[in-house]
């Protein structure tokens, strides 16, 4: 066990310097979150002390970006918590049943299950062919995956059970085709699908559109950065758009909470006011 | 006030030990009290709100932010790592389960031990794997006090005795004593 303890100042000192050399801004993210992953991958990578890690971070893109995945917690699954899924079909289908085109965005996508289930909810709902996905993260990694949109049959049986209870109408095995250990998503459910490295901290708003998800991100992020991004969003829904957030994130901290309505409290679904 | 948390790590089995707990602390009990209990992930909150009903302290799930209260009882929401940070709130992270948990105690416990150091009280009760034993050995290291439930009085004796054999405890103790010991430690605390 290393006797030496890793200090606060360290930790900020490493993510300062991330920031000025990478450009990717981890200074407001919720620092257990950080200390967690930063003293796993000082045990799996065996490093003496930060420091050790900082001149590596400064002096190797191949580690700084290793980094970045460390930092970047890509869990995620297809209608992850049905029940919100069930309630966008309920609450916010016939809202965006008004609009003649319709802009999604996918706030923090990881590898795409999450776009790809809404794109499975829009083709049953009638509504894709005049939709727009954009579907964003800072992980290109993680984009590249969503790319490809090919997942681990391992999980189908959990996604499936999650398609049902989500109120699915039709059978989930029409959307992928297997191939071997994994399933490749329709052809279909990509085309309108626009993948786009965008970071929330760092980038601007995206576009005007009508629906925003933001789904287990903002718990990585301090109460000031929160705050920070929940203006981009607002700035970035028409009115009457719809923010959509995890099942554990509140608006209610936030000083916008008072510019949105509450659509499905429990499924954190709110529509910004006119 | 000496002792500002106390975690408490429970697996299968738990329900039981968990009622038992929260009904027999008092109203004026000081410290607050945080539990990682391993569940389904698709699980509701029902239970919560029965404990909550047989509870003289507040029960409830943890929100995200939140500040840590004493008079509360905290339960990690299914689903989600339950952290805390130096300011005293609460992180939830979806990140990869430990121990093929989420919630997972050693998550819990890693996170209060930064936080709390030598302040902390961390309790290991029933169950059936060694989530946990990670944690408690870093309360120790930090000179917080580690309370294990006596194997022998436990529904599963796995993740208590997992725990005593990575660290020396300080106390082995059937849950009827581990509640007196704590009612003695709070009376001392204020
Ligand atoms: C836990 S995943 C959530 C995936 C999905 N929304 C869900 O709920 O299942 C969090 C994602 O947020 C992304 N993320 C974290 N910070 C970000 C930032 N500053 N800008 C864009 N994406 C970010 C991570 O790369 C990761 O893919």
């Amino acid at each position: 066990m290393r006797n030496k303890e890793t200090s606060d100042l360290e930790i900020s000192l490493l993510l300062e310097a991330i920031f000025q050399k990478y450009g990717y801004d981890f200074r407001e993210y919720s620092q257990a979150h950080i200390r967690r992953r930063i003293m796993n991958r000082m045990a799996v990578s065996q490093f003496e002390d930060i420091a050790e890690i900082q001149s590596k971070v400064l002096n190797d893109a191949t580690f700084a970006s290793e980094i970045l995945q460390d930092l970047s917690i890509t869990v995620t699954e297809m209608f992850r918590d049905p029940l919100f899924y069930r309630s966008l079909r309920e609450n916010v289908i016939p809202i965006l049943k008004t609009y003649p085109f319709i802009k999604i965005w996918h706030a923090g996508c990881a590898t795409g299950e999450e776009a790809y289930s809404m794109a499975i909810l829009l083709q049953e709902e009638g509504l894709y062919e005049r939709t727009t996905i954009y579907a964003t993260d800072f992980n290109q990694m993680a984009l590249n995956r969503a790319k490809d949109g090919i997942f681990s049959n391992k999980m189908i049986k959990e996604y499936t059970s999650n398609y049902q209870l989500a109120g699915g109408k039709e059978s989930f095995s029409n959307y992928y085709t297997s191939n071997y250990d994994n399933v490749i998503m329709n052809q279909s459910l990509k085309k309108n699908i626009v993948w786009a490295n965008h970071n929330l901290v760092t980038d601007s708003v995206f576009a005007e559109v009508n629906l925003i998800l933001c789904r287990n991100v903002l718990i990585y992020f301090d109460k000031n950065l929160q705050n920070k991004v929940q203006t981009l969003f607002y700035n970035s829904l028409i009115n009457g758009g719809i923010l959509c957030l995890g099942s554990k994130e509140s608006l209610r901290f936030s000083d916008l909470y008072a510019h949105y309505i509450e659509l499905d409290t429990k499924q954190r679904i709110f529509k910004k006011k006119y | 006030m000496y002792y500002e948390a106390i975690v408490i790590g429970v697996s299968s089995g738990g329900m039981k030990a968990l009622k038992f707990l929260s009904s027999s602390l008092p109203i004026h009990f000081s410290i607050p009290i945080i539990i990682v209990q391993h569940l389904s992930s698709k699980s509701d909150s029902h239970w919560i709100h029965l404990l909550n009903e047989k509870s003289q302290l507040n029960v409830k799930e943890v929100d995200e932010k939140e500040k840590i209260t004493k008079g509360y009882i905290y339960i990690a929401p299914p689903n989600y790592h339950l952290m805390i940070e130096k300011d005293q709130t609460f992180s939830l992270t979806i990140d990869e389960r430990v121990n093929f948990a989420r919630p997972s105690i050693d998550v819990l416990f890693e996170s209060a031990a930064e936080v709390f150091k030598n302040k902390l009280i961390g309790i290991v009760l029933t169950g059936s794997n060694s989530d946990g034993t990670n944690g408690i050995i870093r309360i120790k290291k930090y000179g917080g006090l580690a309370i294990i439930q006596d194997p022998t009085t436990a529904e599963s004796e796995y993740m208590p005795k997992s725990a005593i054999a990575a660290i020396i405890p300080d106390h082995v103790l059937s849950l009827e004593k581990i509640i007196e010991l704590l009612l003695k430690i709070d009376h001392k605390n204020k």
